[in-house]
């Protein structure tokens, strides 16, 4: 029974150690000779750039790619995985960013799927939901295993996924930015977690972009530029979130946000007791020409569901918006944008890219019926002249116009995707998580583009649940909880403790 | 070069089958064995352009077999009542536009699936065939009414110009309008064409809207061809058309598709059917061929995709 891990398991034990690795896609070479070593019980992290490879990195491990040159190797056995069943049968898991599971089946039935107890094909659902019940313990002991997945928060969903590769007695799980949809107490609890599993002596892996969660959970930290192995930090002791920014990107942190006061000209959206789905109480506030307004709060503030309604996909139920102090009435986003209005929406694949369709499709759609004659006949020139145009204003890394988008990395998409609505004539800008998943260069020429809008007289509004991003780049953040704006700070008020503070749900007692 | 094949590898593959044909099979060049291929091609070619739209936005229309057949009863039957060809052809065209609209709204505003709803319209348009006719096939006397299917100009009959017209003119409008696109971003991801302003319900109807009046002009044209409007023909239709418009390369699933995939997926069609009529294969076994390449192209088409 209680054997040491080293006898308990024969084959995946001691470290992981990639060998040399390499991969090639078509034209693009992702990774070059990538060598280093994860120790068991030790939580190593992966970071750098969008495009610096860790994702095609957890492919190779996870079994979805395989490598051009090289080997993984756990234990010093060479493991080539050609399925993902390899992967799992060579004592892998992977925890992706979009989670692998069913929402329509029970949890219980999710985490056994594959492997249900079952006779003759009749599946024994009294033992399933035993075992279920056994593999949510002390991970996740108030989930019920009878509940369709789809009714669990993202956070939960994210543990039965957890509790799925540990049911697997898995040697190495590696996440992949695991909590960027988890509120504070969930990643509390996977922090427990991943500490658990670290102590037990797995290999874990840890794929970030949070410098705070780096900090607080690794144990060493890889970094990897353009397809590169850069150096592994040992001793998080002695590193500064400086050094291994500049290690990531060869730039200082400071220039990052670019932040510079510029002069505010009148209101240009005004808000007065706005009620809505997703909004518990009256939301009033105004928004200056050529200012940045901050939304900082938690997952599920409401944030997002204001800013549905501010751009006419939701409609409010009582209050009022004026822009310029002309009432607005807007049924859908048609009429939003006409009158100036736009909203960059957060999830970008679901919501911002059209995937099959080209870097100057997903670029014009938008605005390409103003130049269209007679309102439908398309304008070759300015097609091509437009699309030209904002690729090199917001530098997105494109082989060409034509290049499908879905092949570009996130960051290049959302730039692309932002020329989308700078195409259009504006007054206010709606940005909802406009740098979330993009790699820090990204993000930097995206606040460039924040800071030269509101310049020019827009006024912008950016909902963001990245504290340093929220105080770097606006002029006064509004803080939402819970479906209410909770609170109001300058610039020169706003510091970490006070924001979440206003952001935490309030007790009601 | 890798990219040339690819979007026109269909194409030819349409003309290496052709070629094939000419050398393998007598009579397949004849003027006469031509002229039955093009009409052959018409009824399919001017239904698929339009079923092009449907699935690139990401849906498809099932009723497209039982309008084919109503818009020619409707043509015949008030051309019987009223000896007016004019009136006979609008008659059946309004009937098109109607249940396209149907379609269209049902879809886009009430969020119907569009199996669903054009299942259900698909046995309400066939039923009022069999009403509109009495069950019976309603002759056509007036000669005018002949030139959709019968006429020719300089030697190229009706239908065959019809449906190059449709090509070309569904071909640009794909490709060159605010419309087209819209289809496109529609089939790629409708929430983001939604974000971007389209009016993602109106260009919805329109498409299927559209389909309902062209499905109708291959009806109008099918019966006068055949002289009578028959409440019974385009029985499994719509399945033709679809494949056809997937054995060239449009997706199922929306968002890929261009007016070559169309030609290319009803010439391969139309040839293949053609050639196993002049060697003489029994009916039963075209099925089984018929599905069989559907489905090698299909599977090509994913292993593509790799």
């Amino acid at each position: 029974m209680h054997a040491s891990p080293a006898t308990q398991q024969q084959t995946a034990t001691g470290s992981l150690r990639f060998d040399a690795i390499g991969k090639n896609f078509p034209g693009v070479r992702a990774l070059s000779d990538i060598s280093f070593t994860a120790h068991p019980g030790q939580v190593l992290a992966l970071m750098g750039e969008n495009g610096a490879g860790k994702s095609t990195l957890l492919k190779i491990l996870g079994g979805a790619y395989t490598p051009s040159a090289g080997q993984v190797l756990i234990g010093e056995q060479p493991m080539a995985f050609k399925s993902a069943a390899d992967s799992i049968a060579g004592g892998v898991a992977v925890i992706h960013q979009e989670l692998h599971l069913v929402p329509e089946m029970t949890v219980a039935e999710n985490l056994l799927l594959g492997h249900m107890p079952a006779r003759f094909g009749l599946v024994n659902r009294g033992a399933m939901v035993r075992r279920a019940r056994e593999l949510l313990k002390g991970l996740a002991d108030e989930i019920d295993p009878t509940t369709r997945l789809g009714e669990l928060s993202l956070g939960q969903r994210q543990l039965v996924e957890i509790a799925k590769a540990m049911s697997r007695n898995a040697h190495v799980i590696a996440f992949d930015e695991p909590t960027s949809s988890l509120s504070a107490r969930e990643i509390d609890r996977l922090m427990t977690i991943i500490t658990r599993l670290r102590d037990e002596g797995r290999v874990i892996l840890y794929v970030s972009h949070r410098m705070e969660e780096i900090f607080r959970i690794c144990d060493a930290v890889t970094v990897f530029k353009d397809g590169r192995f850069v150096r592994t930090f040992e001793d998080m002791a002695q590193l500064t979130h400086d050094q291994l920014v500049t290690c990531m990107v060869g730039r200082d942190i400071q220039d990052i946000y670019d932040y510079r006061p510029r002069a505010q000209h009148g209101v240009a959206l005004q808000v007065t007791g706005l009620l809505g789905p997703g909004l518990q109480e009256p939301v009033s506030f105004s928004v200056s020409k050529g200012e940045v307004l901050g939304f900082f709060g938690l997952v599920g503030a409401g944030r997002t569901e204001l800013l549905r309604l501010l751009s006419g996909l939701a409609r409010h139920s009582a209050g009022s918006v004026a822009l310029e102090g002309r009432a607005l009435h807007l049924k859908n986003p048609r009429q939003a944008i006409d009158a100036g209005i736009l909203l960059c929406p957060e999830d970008r694949k679901k919501e911002g890219i059209v995937p099959l369709s080209s870097v100057a499709e997903n670029i014009n759609i938008g605005a390409r019926s103003r130049h269209a004659y007679l309102g439908c006949l398309l304008q070759g020139r300015w097609e091509r002249e437009n699309a030209r145009q904002q690729i090199s204003a917001m530098n997105v890394k494109t082989p060409s116009p034509a290049q499908q988008i879905m092949f570009l990395s996130g960051g290049n998409q959302q730039k692309a995707i932002l020329g989308r609505w700078l195409s259009m004539p504006m007054k206010v800008l709606l940005l909802d998580e406009p740098t979330r998943g993009i790699d820090i260069g990204a993000k930097s020429e995206i606040y460039q583009i924040i800071h030269n809008l509101a310049a020019q007289g827009i006024a912008v509004i950016v909902v963001s649940s990245d504290l340093m991003e929220v105080m770097g780049i606006s002029d006064r953040i509004l803080v939402m909880s819970e479906g209410a704006l909770t609170g109001e700070l300058t610039r020169e008020q706003a510091d970490e403790s006070r924001l979440l503070q206003l952001a935490l749900p309030r007790s009601r007692g | 070069m890798r990219r040339f094949l690819d979007e026109w590898a269909m194409l030819l593959a349409a003309l290496g089958i052709f070629l094939l044909c000419t050398l393998v099979i007598d009579n397949f060049l004849s003027p006469m064995n031509m002229r039955g291929l093009g009409l052959a091609i018409s009824t399919t070619g001017i239904a698929a352009c339009t079923m092009l739209y449907c699935l690139a936005s990401g849906h498809f229309d099932l009723s497209v077999g039982s309008v084919i057949a109503c818009a020619g009863v409707i043509a015949a039957v008030v051309m019987r009542d009223t000896n007016s060809v004019f009136l006979g052809v609008s008659a059946a065209l309004g009937m098109g536009l109607l249940v396209g609209l149907i379609n269209g709204i049902v879809i886009a505003k009430l969020r119907i699936n569009a199996l669903i709803a054009t299942l259900a319209t698909m046995q309400i348009v066939r039923g009022l065939a069999y009403i509109f006719s009495n069950g019976k096939a309603v002759g056509v006397m007036d000669e005018g009414f002949y030139v959709f299917g019968n006429g020719q100009v300089m030697g190229v009959p009706v239908p065959i110009l019809i449906t190059i017209v449709c090509f070309i003119f569904f071909g640009w409008l794909l490709n060159y309008t605010t419309y087209g696109r819209n289809t496109m971003a529609i089939g790629g991801n409708q929430e983001a064409a939604r974000l971007a302003g389209v009016h993602v319900d109106r260009t919805k109807i329109i498409i299927f809207a559209v389909h309902g009046l062209v499905g109708a002009l291959a009806g109008v044209v099918l019966a006068s061809r055949m002289t009578s409007g028959q409440p019974m023909v385009g029985q499994g239709f719509e399945l033709t058309v679809i494949s056809a418009c997937v054995l060239g390369g449009v997706s199922l699933s929306g968002g890929i598709g261009m007016i070559r995939h169309v030609i290319a997926g009803v010439l391969i069609l139309a040839i293949i059917e053609n050639a196993m009529n002049l060697k003489n294969i029994d009916t039963f076994y075209q099925y089984v061929i018929r599905g069989t390449i559907l489905l090698i192209a299909v599977i090509i088409d994913r292993l593509k995709q790799r």
